[in-house]
């Protein structure tokens, strides 16, 4: 699960979350006794559908400005090391 | 000269300003002087510029570190996120600045608006104005105390489960939740996408109508935000006469360890509202008691996609990975996130797992369903709900930190109206003694409504605080300031 979600844990890390992760998921259970048959989930609050507007060209973050924060640009672009390293 | 500013109002200052006889300069320096002994800040702005004309009047506010303000430092509380200079300012802070507030500073959180006690924020704890060892309550803790504590007039938080009514009802001050998409989520840091809402924290309800007019409306950078259509009126009412007033007895006695002196102030608060006029009556919310559970799978859930953008690519902080792409991402998100965070995103992981999918998500979105049909259905004969916002006064620093599941159920009473979507208002009611004894704590009061009527909400949440006459100013402050 750690590896799914892309976090380096210790085995103290491992056994402590391991015990209250299964705590947690106790409480959450109470919810497999409700009859939940034929009722439709809610993804949203608010009813709303395509939401669109116009497609036309507007200004956006300039490219020096959006690697201004990066922790290694480089030719103009976030570099990052080799996915086949 | 100075005596007495900060005691003022956000519209007691205002006031003041209009009729010429406190400058926006001076009431600004009254409060950036005013030293931070409860942790509040983690970046108090040395000036705050000319103000734009506006109703506002140059009104400093606190702002949550969660809101995104073009260069000025912005980490939600996450070690993650030290040093981020955002290239924007988000909707709500425009907003404000538009109708002439000032920004005071950026105040301190649960790291990524995660908690219920503002201890999972990487900079720090903040500490409760009413006693400095008690937490101020979460996420928005920092904004909570620095209201309660005399260091802004006024704030703006998030809430997604609680995280403004939970911390206002523990310092003793008002905190609204609007309906979702009342305000623009633009620049608001991401922690659960279909549950995060931003609202302000204030000494008075007119102080929060004030925020929240200028603050909402449609935003063309949040697609969800559709805004108030009715708009806000500043409250006025004095009474409660024709009102009915709904409290869930089954919900509000379910949960493990409503204090006693939180049920007492609950109790009294039902009778001064039945002396206002309203008529009290039980109203049933049938699932309302499952919110804790389906809350705890959808926002974790929502929470571990949101927080795969912190990846070391674009921005924040980077560890090394030795050459190796994965490496770098495991080692960036173990060294920068916090371990309530870390244990959010692994819950979320996997409650959207394949093979856990329906069992969780799939199931937690039904019970939403169906809490938000408790309250349609509540509404049908009621216009108001009243609850405890939360089942204890504010604790001790420490008290939960080892048992999150402890920690979680401080939003017993905050995340259905959440999971619906409803907006929500906590008030000061009264003070009750902690269990141990000790000085007494503010307790709030929880009234809740259909979704867009926040100037009736709020118009009957100040008929009450008129009622209740809460003094609000913690008395650990002493001389007046």
């Amino acid at each position: 699960m750690a590896r799914l979600a892309r976090l380096e844990l210790s085995e103290e890390d491992v056994e402590r979350m391991a015990g209250e992760l299964s705590n947690i998921l106790e409480h959450v259970e109470r919810i497999s006794s409700l009859d939940l048959d034929g009722v439709e989930p809610t993804t949203h609050v608010v009813v709303l559908e395509n939401v669109l507007r116009a497609d036309e060209p507007r200004p956006s973050l300039p490219r020096e400005t959006a690697l201004e924060q990066a922790p290694d640009p480089a030719d103009g672009a976030f570099r990052v090391p080799s996915p086949q390293a | 000269m100075s005596a007495g500013i900060r005691e003022l109002t956000a519209a007691g200052a205002i006031g003041r300003i209009e009729a010429g006889e406190l400058s926006p300069g001076d009431l600004r320096d009254a409060y950036a002087q005013a030293p931070d002994e409860l942790g509040a800040y983690l970046e108090r702005l040395s000036e705050g510029g000319e103000p734009a004309a506006g109703e506002l009047r140059g009104l400093p506010v606190a702002v949550k570190d969660i809101f995104c303000t073009e260069g000025v430092p912005t980490t939600a509380g996450s070690k993650i996120l030290e040093g981020y200079r955002p290239p924007y300012t988000a909707t709500a802070v425009q907003r404000l600045a538009d109708a002439g507030a000032n920004v005071l500073g950026k105040t301190n959180m649960d790291e990524f608006a995660m908690g219920s006690s503002n201890e999972n924020s990487a900079y720090g704890p903040v500490r409760n104005p009413w006693d400095i060892g008690r937490v101020p309550g979460g996420s928005s803790g920092g904004s909570a105390a620095a209201v309660a504590g005399r260091l802004a007039p006024a704030a703006i938080g998030t809430d997604t489960g609680g995280s403004i009514r939970q911390p206002a009802s523990l310092c003793g001050i008002v905190g609204l939740k609007p309906t979702y998409g009342a305000i623009s989520r633009y620049g608001m840091i991401a922690f659960a996408s279909s549950l995060d809402q931003c609202g302000p924290l204030t000494r008075d309800v007119t102080d929060a109508a004030l925020l929240l007019r200028a603050m909402q409306g449609a935003d063309t950078c949040d697609s969800t935000c559709v805004g108030i259509e009715a708009g806000v009126e500043l409250p006025s009412r004095e009474d409660l006469k024709g009102l009915r007033i709904g409290v869930a007895s089954d919900f509000s006695h379910q949960v493990e360890g409503v204090e006693p002196g939180v049920a007492d102030v609950f109790e009294r608060s039902l009778e001064m509202i039945r002396e206002l006029g309203a008529e009290v009556g039980e109203c049933e919310l049938p699932h309302a008691e499952h919110g804790i559970s389906a809350y705890y799978v959808l926002a974790p859930a929502e929470a571990s996609a949101n927080l795969a953008r912190y990846d070391g690519v674009r921005y924040g902080l980077r560890a090394d990975g030795d050459g190796e792409l994965v490496a770098m991402y495991e080692r960036t998100r173990a060294a920068g996130f916090g371990p309530e965070v870390k244990r959010r995103i692994m819950l979320g992981t996997y409650a959207l797992s394949s093979g856990y999918y329906d069992a969780y998500y799939g199931r937690a979105q039904r019970v939403r369903t169906k809490i938000a049909e408790d309250f349609t259905t509540a509404f049908e004969g009621f216009d108001l709900i009243a609850t405890p916002t939360s089942p204890s006064v504010a604790f001790e620093l420490g008290a939960r930190t080892k048992d999150p599941l402890a920690m979680y159920l401080s939003d017993y009473f905050t995340v259905p109206m959440s999971l619906a979507g409803i907006p929500a208002i906590s008030i000061p009611a009264g003070l009750a003694e902690p269990p141990g004894g000790g000085p007494q704590l503010p307790v709030g009061l929880q009234l809740t409504s259909p979704a867009f009527t926040e100037s009736s909400l709020l118009d009957a949440a100040h008929a009450l605080e008129r009622a209740v006459a809460f003094d609000g100013r913690p008395p650990t402050l002493g001389e007046e300031a």
